[in-house]
């Protein structure tokens, strides 16, 4: 057991530097200069421009040799520090992604857990149901081939300004202030329901086919027809088809957070929901390396923290992976 | 099946998680009546994060306008300054510059606004003074000595011999007043770069709240505008909405949740002229007023385009009514070959542009590229330059900005139909610029070159120098033409008193005449200042029919711009 997780938390480590190190290379790669974009926003003249660009390469470090950089950039990590954000100047980034994080939470988390739920139970009803199978699996095509953005567009269209049922753009009613009333909560969930609903619908078609195919699978396996042969219920097989076709799909799941980040920045720009997909949009086009890094760093956070919990959700519903770690161990 | 209970209680729980991350923010239950609010959108792309009003591209929509104010406002459309935190102003002399400042207006803390907070104002931007801080005004001081405080109410600007008037008028509108006391206790990197989260100013608004997607400005009922323009703003709250994608602003403006969007959003004539409610300043095309000119900006550091024949060409090429009709469905103006804007019309010699002038004309630039012994050598289609060697260039604009990547298409086209090798190409925001710094691009769109107080500042920024110092200026030309008799006329334009129609005329006629013939940049058309109104909650917006012609717009800088005078105007639409 503690070999297992020693290994796992190395590799985990590796990638997290590996990650990281490539994230921070990339802006600074590209040509161009943030703060020349910064400047050429403000739309200075003269001497200011100058004094201008100086003051703000001092305070953004960018003067320094590029290893130096990548050395602050380390030290200033393990403070907890991930500098100023230049679109957003004078925002800490940590502050940035503080503000936008919650939303995160709300929409990927829910979407990506009831998607996961609810396509697979209605992916294994529709292997067993021959009309279910054959509205359900077109449908779910179609439904997973759908781009983000276009769902999103089309959601927003119907339900906002034809018949009007859920209100356009922001976190909450743009008439409010935040409070502590119903009527805040409200509005907070009025305006989370279109932007969930479009990244799980589109996830939902996925693991419904996904699950759909394994289940036929399974039920064609040796060891299915075995149990069928020795006269178990089908109740039973089915079961057993479904606990060994819930495997792929628990891995699945821990790919999925790494992709449906896409899938969130597409989301957040189309019905203008405050997010990190948003800021990351942002900062790539003001050349923000700051902000850039530090979503990119919960980004690569939150994939590492899911495939850890989906590590463990192994060996709690795998039996031989289970059986394999005690012989490991000893 | 068993597993169902386990799942369902992790979702429970980590959606609980969720609100409890979402509880700490809040004072008690605040609603804008919708009767009472100002929608707007179109200016800020990101949170508000700063209300700095030295801060200028990033400060919160209205940051200077609505809170902070300048010692004029300068109205484009009727070239007018009209005196606003100052009384008035005049020139005693050729190099004494008297203001009288406006009595009891107050600062939201309650202190009175004074000779010294203007003095220290200007101050702080001296590269010689004791603060140096490098703001958008500084330059102000290549021409000022000193300031004197004459009385309490009279500040004394002193410069130096041979003032450039022009200038020096567009400053009097652009640098924000700020209050003594709070600022002269801030350190030198809080006064250029701090947020100022708590915002003291003496205008007609003040900070209510701000979060990742608005800005919420309440009015201060004790502005000093009540008392001389006789009214308060209508609108009690004006909330600013961070900008979404452009279906959210078309959406929330059929809607009716926003009432003005300065975003340019394509194909709004249809939603003008289909009855949706929405108006814009001019009831057909243009339907926006012109704000600045989109040019071709062309590196005269390489080859061909060092050539004045093969630039002329170009401009003879272009079909610039399939950028304004196919691209923009009409809703910019072609631009006029001078490139001056339609409220620096008056400066146009019409004669001179009829005999230098041109338009969309591919058998005229094809003859002009032969004559000038551009030719086919190899056989490829494509004209070879006259020494033999081959031309394949590039037209660049930012990715994503859809516009311009329409209309780099259909230049791309027109030269390729003269037999130019003249592709597309659409970088990053942040590599486009650095090739106009750096002077690496070949053919470029731009559109820096805003309206303001002065025609100066258009041809500043056609030629701009010294060519060494391009990269540094940061405003205009990146192509790197070099003309000094056309950079001592900008000079001698700079010097021209404020209002000299004649002499700037003179002037500018001459510069006309360099721009038509030599062709450093070629102005294609001209963008517009997007504007359009819900007429549903408020009425009176500006338009070109009757009274009201005031700039619709929000967007930094413009607010300053007679902007104010659009908020001034607005009535509440039930009272009509």
């Amino acid at each position: 057991m503690k070999r297992y997780f020693g290994r796992k938390l190395l590799i985990y480590a590796l990638t997290f530097f590996i990650a990281v190190t490539i994230n921070w290379m990339i802006p600074r790669f590209m040509p161009g200069n943030p703060v020349d974009i910064m400047i050429s926003r403000a739309g200075l003249r003269g001497s200011a421009v100058t004094q201008m660009y100086s003051y703000y390469m001092d305070a953004f470090g960018l003067d320094q040799p590029i290893w130096k950089q990548y050395l602050n950039f380390w030290i200033a990590i393990f403070h907890g520090d991930l500098g100023t954000s230049i679109f957003l100047f004078p925002t800490p980034v940590i502050q940035v992604i503080k503000d936008a994080l919650p939303y995160d939470v709300a929409l990927l988390l829910p979407s990506i857990l009831l998607s996961w739920f609810a396509g697979n139970k209605f992916g294994a009803l529709a292997a067993r149901n021959k009309n279910l199978d054959n509205t359900l699996l077109p449908i779910g095509y179609i439904l997973t081939a759908v781009p983000y953005m276009w769902l999103g567009i089309l959601l927003a269209w119907v339900f906002c300004i034809v018949i009007r049922i859920f209100p356009l753009g922001g976190g909450y009613d743009f008439s409010m202030q935040p409070s502590y009333t119903w009527d805040f909560y409200w509005s907070l969930f009025n305006h989370w329901v279109l932007p969930f609903l479009s990244l799980f619908i589109v996830q939902f078609g996925g693991w419904a086919i996904g699950m759909r195919n394994l289940i036929i699978y399974e039920l064609e396996a040796d060891y299915s027809h075995f149990l069928e042969a020795l006269g178990a219920p089908r109740k039973l097989i089915r079961n057993y088809a479904y606990n060994n076709a819930i495997l792929p799909q628990v891995t699945g799941v821990a790919l999925q957070i790494g992709v449906i980040v896409t899938g969130a920045l597409a989301t957040e720009v189309v019905f203008a929901y405050p997010g990190i997909g948003y800021l990351i949009l942002q900062a790539i086009h003001n050349q923000d390396y700051f902000l850039l890094q530090g979503c990119f760093l919960f980004v690569v956070i939150g994939v590492l923290i899911a495939n850890f919990v989906v590590d463990i959700a192994y060996i709690l519903i795998d039996p031989r992976t289970r059986a394999g770690m005690t012989g490991g161990a000893e | 099946m068993q597993k169902l209970p386990k799942t369902l209680i992790f979702i429970v729980v980590a959606l609980s998680m969720v609100l409890t991350a979402f509880l700490p923010a809040a004072p008690a239950a605040v609603e804008y009546p919708r009767n009472e609010t100002l929608y707007t959108s179109g200016t800020q792309w990101g949170a508000p994060s700063s209300w700095n009003p030295l801060n200028g591209g990033g400060y919160a929509t209205g940051t200077i306008g609505l809170v902070y104010e300048t010692l004029f406002i300068y109205d484009p459309l009727a070239d007018k300054f009209t005196p606003y935190l100052a009384e008035s102003a005049n020139w005693t002399d050729a190099t004494t510059y008297e203001v009288k400042i406006r009595q009891g207006v107050k600062w939201t803390n309650g202190q009175p606004l004074t000779a010294d907070d203007v003095k220290f104002t200007f101050d702080i931007a001296n590269p010689n003074g004791d603060t140096k801080a490098g703001l958008g005004y500084s330059a102000l001081w290549k021409f000022l000595d000193n300031i004197e405080i004459k009385d309490a109410n009279t500040v004394v600007f002193k410069f130096k011999e041979n003032p450039a008037y022009q200038e020096i008028g567009f400053y009097f509108y652009f640098a924000p007043i700020l209050n003594k006391a709070i600022w002269s206790k801030m350190k030198l990197e809080d006064i250029t770069g701090g947020a100022n989260k708590n915002p003291v100013g003496t205008g007609p608004y003040k900070f209510q709240a701000a979060d990742q997607d608005r800005m919420v400005w309440v009015r201060n009922d004790a502005w000093w505008g009540k008392d001389v323009f006789g009214k308060l703003p209508a609108p009690k709250y004006i909330v600013d909405i961070v900008n979404g994608s452009n279906n959210v602003a078309l959406g929330k403006m059929l809607q009716g949740g926003l009432d003005l969007s300065n975003n340019f959003l394509p194909g709004v004539a249809s939603l003008v002229n289909g009855g949706y409610g929405i108006k814009t300043y001019y009831k057909e095309a243009p339907y926006m007023l012109s704000a600045n000119v989109a040019s071709l900006l062309i590196n005269e550091q390489k080859k061909p385009m060092d050539d004045v024949k093969f630039r002329t060409a170009l401009a003879w090429m272009i079909n610039i009514n399939d950028i304004v009709e196919k691209d923009y469905t009409g809703i910019v103006k072609a631009a006029d070959p001078t490139g001056l804007l339609p409220i620096w019309d008056k400066y146009i010699d019409k004669d001179q542009v009829k005999e230098l002038g041109w338009s969309y004309d591919p058998e005229k630039a094809k003859k002009i590229l032969a004559d000038a012994g551009y030719k086919d050598v190899d056989g490829d289609k494509f004209l070879e330059a006259p020494d033999g060697s081959k031309i394949a260039l590039k037209v660049t604009c930012p990715s994503g900005w859809t516009d311009w990547m329409a209309a780099i298409q259909i230049i791309s086209r027109d030269a390729k139909a003269i037999g130019l090798n003249i592709e597309p190409d659409y970088p990053d925001y942040g590599p486009w610029r650095d090739a106009q710094l750096k002077g690496t691009f070949d053919l470029t769109l731009q559109n820096e070159a805003q309206m303001s107080s002065t025609v100066w500042s258009y041809y500043s920024w056609i030629f701009q120098n010294p060519l060494d110092k391009i990269a540094t200026a940061q405003y205009g030309n990146y192509g790197r033409y070099d003309n000094k008799e056309a950079f001592a006329l900008v000079d001698q334009l700079d010097k021209v008193k404020l209002g000299d129609d004649a002499a700037i005329k003179e002037i500018t006629t001459k510069l006309q005449k360099i721009t038509m013939t030599e062709m450093p940049t070629i102005p294609l058309w001209y963008n517009g200042l997007w504007a359009q109104y819900n007429e549903s909650v408020w009425t009176n917006w500006p338009s070109a029919d009757g009274e009201n012609h005031a700039l619709p717009a929000m967007w930094r800088g413009y607010v300053n711009m007679s902007g104010i005078q659009m908020l001034l105007n607005l009535e509440p639409a039930a009272k009509k």
